[in-house]
């Protein structure tokens, strides 16, 4: 087996574009469930809002890719405000109830044939992101080194998208480190306490989820951009799932908690992928048939995040003490 | 413990009868017509109390009189059917918790809410009224608010200390004892600056040896000139420290007085001592939840 092939693949995931999309979306969750203490289950929902916001206003509408991302932050802050005006006032479960809801009819609602003329059905969009690419600053070639290159294509969705992973993981450490952040760490631990203390807390939550639509909305947003294609059925209700097995991963309520697990995840996808493959084309292993690799490595890696859970469940960089405190 | 810990015995209620719904000379806080029914079941229907500014009230009754829900009620926590009630002369029906809070009227819990994974020092500062760092944009202009958290710490200090908790400033508010989260509730309470506070059973679930220390806090409190309203069980606290005493059952005021006349009213006995209150002077506490954590 070629060790180095294998952890090349998985170095290559692992600080990849779709890594960077993953965690800046966690970003996002991290704010909702890490600090604010809101189930939100429905993160893929803004991260399609966001999608389509750059995909509709290009492709369909032609307006400029700048006014598209506007747009799709616009959609997210206005899926924040439709899921948090009914349920934000009422107790936690029904938030995590509405937004796996929402998130799924949304999808449905872009796919609808009615929709057609707008968001391409089920077919989605296409071309779109051509002048994301045309800003690239990299002349044409590879970049890096040996085994671990990439083109300059890639190397520019990975500069925009880690940026603005590292501009948020900023922003989020402003916010947290401040008044307002705790504020909003005292409404996860109860928030009639802070309602007592003269804070309105409603006002807080909501913008909690708004902050973190947006995070979710531009992650989307790069998805899109990255693949040069949207198609309504890659917004599936697991991609939340992955988010949150991320956000468990890195340490739920630390700023770098969602970016290093995002990067670990998509190291460890990429590993089993690779192992499994070469296993299996060296025969030996005979009872898994290639063509289902992909559910084999998913089964492989949630025993990994059971383990993890068991052993460490405050996550890589979380806080054990804090984690085990009474939380009455 | 009776009636040393009330000093030297000063009436401020001097002139008021003993009577249910008898007004008062400087009412801070007048409820009229409050009610509120949960399905069939009135829980409260107050037709008319004042609390008296600057004195300890208590707000006793057997288990279920609507007590805690009248609490509720006034910190706006739960809203009501119908009635109203005023705070310093403004209407507060249909205002939030956090409004109410605002006006100067702060509560706490019966079930102690300490902030458990924030330490006890970011428990008292959040509490702290009017932060410019607390407004969304706000929080990203660091200079604007850290002269503002500088003086919120040092009034923060100065109530820890006078709560004892100052060693204990950068410790998890989750890693204190019981009685510890009583007083660090109370003393986060005061950060608000509050002209009345509100305690909802503030010796429930508190070690013996921490009660006295807890009743000197709430008659300095008084001393200060704050007014105090508190639901309570234990009745050897009700008496010793309390100025004026209303008695709750089924949801209405049945009796009004200092702690003199109620211990001689025989609607109060019937509805609420019975024959348990005799010699040992302990009521058996059943409703208060988190006692034998």
């Amino acid at each position: 087996m070629d060790i180095l092939q294998v952890l090349a693949d998985a170095t290559r995931s692992a600080i990849g574009p779709v890594a960077a999309v993953y965690a800046l979306a966690a970003i996002g969750l991290n704010m909702h469930f890490g600090y604010t203490g809101l189930l939100n289950f429905g993160q893929v929902g803004f991260m399609l809002v966001g999608g389509y916001g750059v995909a509709v206003s290009v492709s369909t509408f032609g307006l400029p890719l700048g006014v598209g991302f506007l747009i799709g932050i616009a959609s997210a802050v206005a899926l924040a405000l439709v899921l948090g005006l009914p349920t934000l006032r009422l107790r936690a479960d029904y938030l995590a109830i509405t937004t796996i809801a929402v998130a799924e009819v949304a999808r449905l609602i872009y796919r609808a044939e009615f929709l057609r003329d707008i968001t391409g059905g089920v077919y989605g969009l296409q071309s779109f992101s051509t002048a994301f690419y045309q800003w690239n600053p990299f002349p044409s070639g590879t970049y890096g080194f040996g085994w671990l290159s990439f083109s300059a294509r890639d190397l520019w969705v990975m500069t925009v998208t880690w940026g603005l992973v590292l501009v948020g993981s900023a922003v989020m450490w402003l916010l947290i480190h401040s008044p307002w952040g705790r504020v909003i760490k005292g409404i996860r631990e109860d928030e009639d306490a802070v309602r007592s203390l003269g804070k309105n807390v409603f006002v807080y939550k909501m913008q909690s989820l708004i902050i973190g639509g947006v995070f979710g909305a531009l992650a989307g947003a790069m998805l899109v951009v990255n693949q040069q294609t949207i198609t309504p059925d890659q917004f599936m209700p697991q991609v939340t799932f992955y988010l949150w097995a991320i956000l468990l991963l890195g340490g739920a309520g630390r700023t770098l908690g969602p970016v290093l697990g995002s990067v670990v995840m998509w190291f460890l996808l990429s590993v089993t992928d690779s192992v499994l493959r070469q296993l299996i084309a060296t025969d030996v292993i005979t009872f898994i048939a290639s063509s289902e690799i992909g559910g084999v490595r998913h089964a492989l890696v949630g025993v990994a995040l059971l383990v993890l859970i068991i052993f460490r469940p405050q996550g890589l960089i979380g806080n054990r003490k804090e984690m085990l405190i009474n939380v009455k | 413990m009776s009636s040393d810990v009330n000093g030297a015995t000063v009436d401020r209620m001097a002139g008021v009868d003993p009577l249910p719904g008898v007004a008062k000379p400087d009412p801070i806080l007048v409820v009229d017509g409050v009610r509120r029914s949960f399905g069939g079941l009135t829980a409260v229907d107050v037709e008319h109390l004042e609390v008296q500014r600057g004195t300890i009230t208590a707000l006793i009754g057997p288990n279920g009189a609507g007590k805690s829900t009248l609490f509720n009620l006034l910190t706006g926590f739960d809203r009501v059917d119908s009635g109203t009630w005023t705070f310093q002369g403004k209407q507060l029906n249909g205002l939030g918790g956090h409004r109410i809070a605002r006006e100067g009227m702060v509560r706490t819990f019966q079930l102690t809410k300490a902030l458990t994974r924030l330490t006890v020092m970011e428990n008292m500062l959040l509490a702290a009224p009017g932060q410019t760092g607390e407004r969304i944009l706000g929080s990203f202009l660091r200079p604007q608010w850290r002269k503002q958290e500088e003086a919120n710490r040092a009034r923060a200090e100065q109530l820890l200390e006078r709560f004892k908790l100052l060693a204990k400033k950068d410790e998890m508010a989750g890693s204190l004892s019981g009685g510890q989260r009583k007083l660090l509730e109370m003393a986060r309470a005061l950060m608000v600056n509050p002209t009345m506070i509100m305690l909802d059973e503030p010796m429930a679930g508190v070690n013996p040896a921490l009660v006295q220390s807890l009743l000197e806090h709430i008659t300095a409190l008084r001393d200060e000139g704050m007014t105090v309203l508190f639901v309570e069980h234990d009745m050897d606290v009700i008496m010793g420290i309390s100025d004026w005493i209303v008695v709750l059952s089924e949801g209405k005021v049945i009796a009004e007085g200092r702690p003199s006349d109620i211990r001689a009213d025989q609607r109060v006995i019937d509805a609420y001592l019975g024959s348990g209150y005799e010699e040992s002077g302990r009521e058996p506490q059943t409703d208060t939840g988190e006692s034998h954590e």
